[in-house]
């Protein structure tokens, strides 16, 4: 089933389009990789996705039973974030923000289920520490628990693994992977690991104007001049 | 001493307003400074001078005019820094010279720059009244409910603006509260700190317990109690050695963000 609908959208900054004329569709269970080049409009279609964004034209279809706030979202990294005092089990809990209104406090089910993205990540140990004192790869861990706790049919990850060493990189694809085959979530990345990311992606969506725009199946796109310059690029 | 500078009941009162307002001021000062916006303070308080002025010189009272015109502005910088053509520091210091210099032409054509203008620009403890006092109750009152009520989500929307958005949170109905408090939290301020220092109360408690908290609520209790007692001690210090208020108190603010400093870095 298609959960999401992309029709001839288009998207820009101050009238000028970044992404013109896009068609695409994410269907449940899917593992969809956005590839391409800095400035292509990957951060900016996520947004657009996302709602943060509104779009020139065209049309983003949500499936009926599937809605936007059904979308857990890990951003590209913020500036704010280097020197933020915050516990680790509190920027989790964060991510149930979204679902509880003007409710002012956080109840059972809340930590519950907090509790069990963190578990699922492997970062219970270190619920009680301080954020910023976190690595790179725990920072991002706690990031996909918070996006997991808002919600966990689909989660849209930008760039997650790009202040990672190899093997954070490795175990963070592997956490991302098992999400995806073993709780059936829908997995959409934007990345510039080709190579990583390609290894478990079913589908690609290659952004870079017209003559370079690619969506299908990943064993499609390798086969691509686009897909082989992409790859070669990055051995 | 104590008793006796209680004994003026001006003091009295500008110790009431001044605890309650450096209390809502560093409240809001966590977040504001989290967010990079620590000098809206400075700019609100620009653009209340100016007010200020205008009002002396029509002959109004200074809060009737200065509270709408402040609450307009910030509600304005606010949407500024939003939209991504200025950027929101820019956006501030425009708004903020632009009024100082409508304040500065104003009186200069008026009244001159008398006392009433100093004081505006370095404040004074005798400009509370009554009302005042009543007003600055209310306010904090206000800050501290609205603080603890939606502490959680001002910690989400301080830490992630655009995740909060993506799920849901109204960041933008968060965001103007904390501004419109600020904005009434500073015009009531300024009167007792001055327009040039009373962005300090703002931003040195929060900065301070940054340096030794390490979570957003013990740096929000922290930055209060230090906001309290800073202000406590600059307003017996500026009694003792008979300096301005404002100065006394920003002077022993940075003295507590050194000591802090020190502190963070042994730790
Ligand atoms: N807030 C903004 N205002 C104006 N232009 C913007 C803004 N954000 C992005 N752009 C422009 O839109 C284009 C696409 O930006 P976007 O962040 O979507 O790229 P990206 O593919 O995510 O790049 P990267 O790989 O570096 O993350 C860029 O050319 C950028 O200059
Ligand atoms: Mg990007």
């Amino acid at each position: 089933m298609n959960l999401i609908e992309i029709r001839d959208l288009t998207i820009g900054y101050d009238g000028k389009p970044v992404v013109s004329g896009l068609n695409f569709d994410i269907s449940e269970g899917d593992y969809l990789c956005i590839l391409g080049e800095n400035g292509s409009g990957k951060s900016s279609l996520v947004k657009a996705i996302l709602g943060l964004k509104s779009a020139y034209s065209g049309h983003i279809h949500f499936a009926q039973g599937f809605s936007r706030r059904e979308i857990g979202y890990m951003p590209q990294k913020t500036e704010v974030q280097r020197d933020f005092p915050a516990g680790v089990f509190e920027v989790v809990l964060s991510g149930c923000q979204g679902a509880m209104g003007l409710k002012p406090f956080y109840g059972r089910a809340e930590k519950r289920r907090a509790a069990s993205a963190m578990e699922r990540l492997g970062i219970t140990e270190i619920k009680n520490e301080c954020y910023r004192n976190l690595s790179g790869g725990q920072q991002q861990r706690v990031l996909l628990a918070r996006a997991l706790c808002s919600a966990d049919r689909m989660i849209l990850l930008d760039e997650p693994t790009t202040a990672l060493d190899p093997p954070s990189t490795a175990e963070f694809y592997r956490i991302i992977e098992s999400l995806n085959s073993d709780d059936g979530v829908t997995v959409v990345m934007v990345s510039h690991d080709t190579a990583g990311a390609l290894e478990n992606s079913n589908r690609v969506l290659h952004l870079g104007g017209m003559e370079s725009m690619f969506f299908g199946e990943t064993a499609d796109y390798v086969k691509t001049k686009l897909g082989k310059k992409f790859l070669g690029g990055d051995e | 001493m104590l008793l006796e500078m209680f004994s003026y009941s001006f003091i009295t009162r500008a110790v009431v307003v001044g605890s309650l307002v450096s209390l809502c001021a560093s409240l809001l000062g966590v977040s504001l400074v989290l967010k990079r916006y620590s000098m809206i303070g400075d700019g609100l308080s620009h653009v209340s001078f100016g007010a200020m002025s205008v009002a002396a010189a029509l002959n109004v009272a200074p809060l009737a005019l200065s509270v709408p015109v402040v609450l307009a502005a910030a509600f304005l910088l606010l949407r500024l820094s939003e939209s991504s053509r200025i950027r929101g520091d820019a956006a501030i210091a425009v708004i903020s010279s632009s009024a100082l210099a409508v304040g500065v032409i104003v009186t200069s054509l008026t009244t001159g720059l008398n006392t009433d203008v100093c004081n505006f620009m370095f404040g004074s403890v005798l400009a509370m009244t009554d009302s005042d006092v009543a007003l600055s109750v209310v306010l904090s009152v206000i800050v501290i409910v609205v603080f603890a009520l939606f502490y959680n989500k001002i910690f989400a929307v301080t830490f992630d603006e655009s995740f909060s958005r993506a799920t849901g949170v109204r960041a933008g109905l968060y965001n103007t509260v904390i501004a419109l408090l600020t904005a009434v939290t500073i015009v009531l301020g300024m009167r007792i700190m001055g327009a040039l220092l009373i962005s300090s109360l703002v931003i040195f408690p929060a900065l301070s317990a940054m340096r030794v908290c390490r979570r957003f609520k013990s740096v929000a209790l922290c930055a209060a109690g230090l906001s309290l007692c800073c202000f406590l001690f600059g307003m017996v210090a500026s009694y003792a050695f008979e300096t301005p208020v404002g100065a006394s108190v920003v002077v022993v603010d940075l003295a507590v963000f050194g000591l802090f400093c020190f502190l963070g870095r042994r730790r």
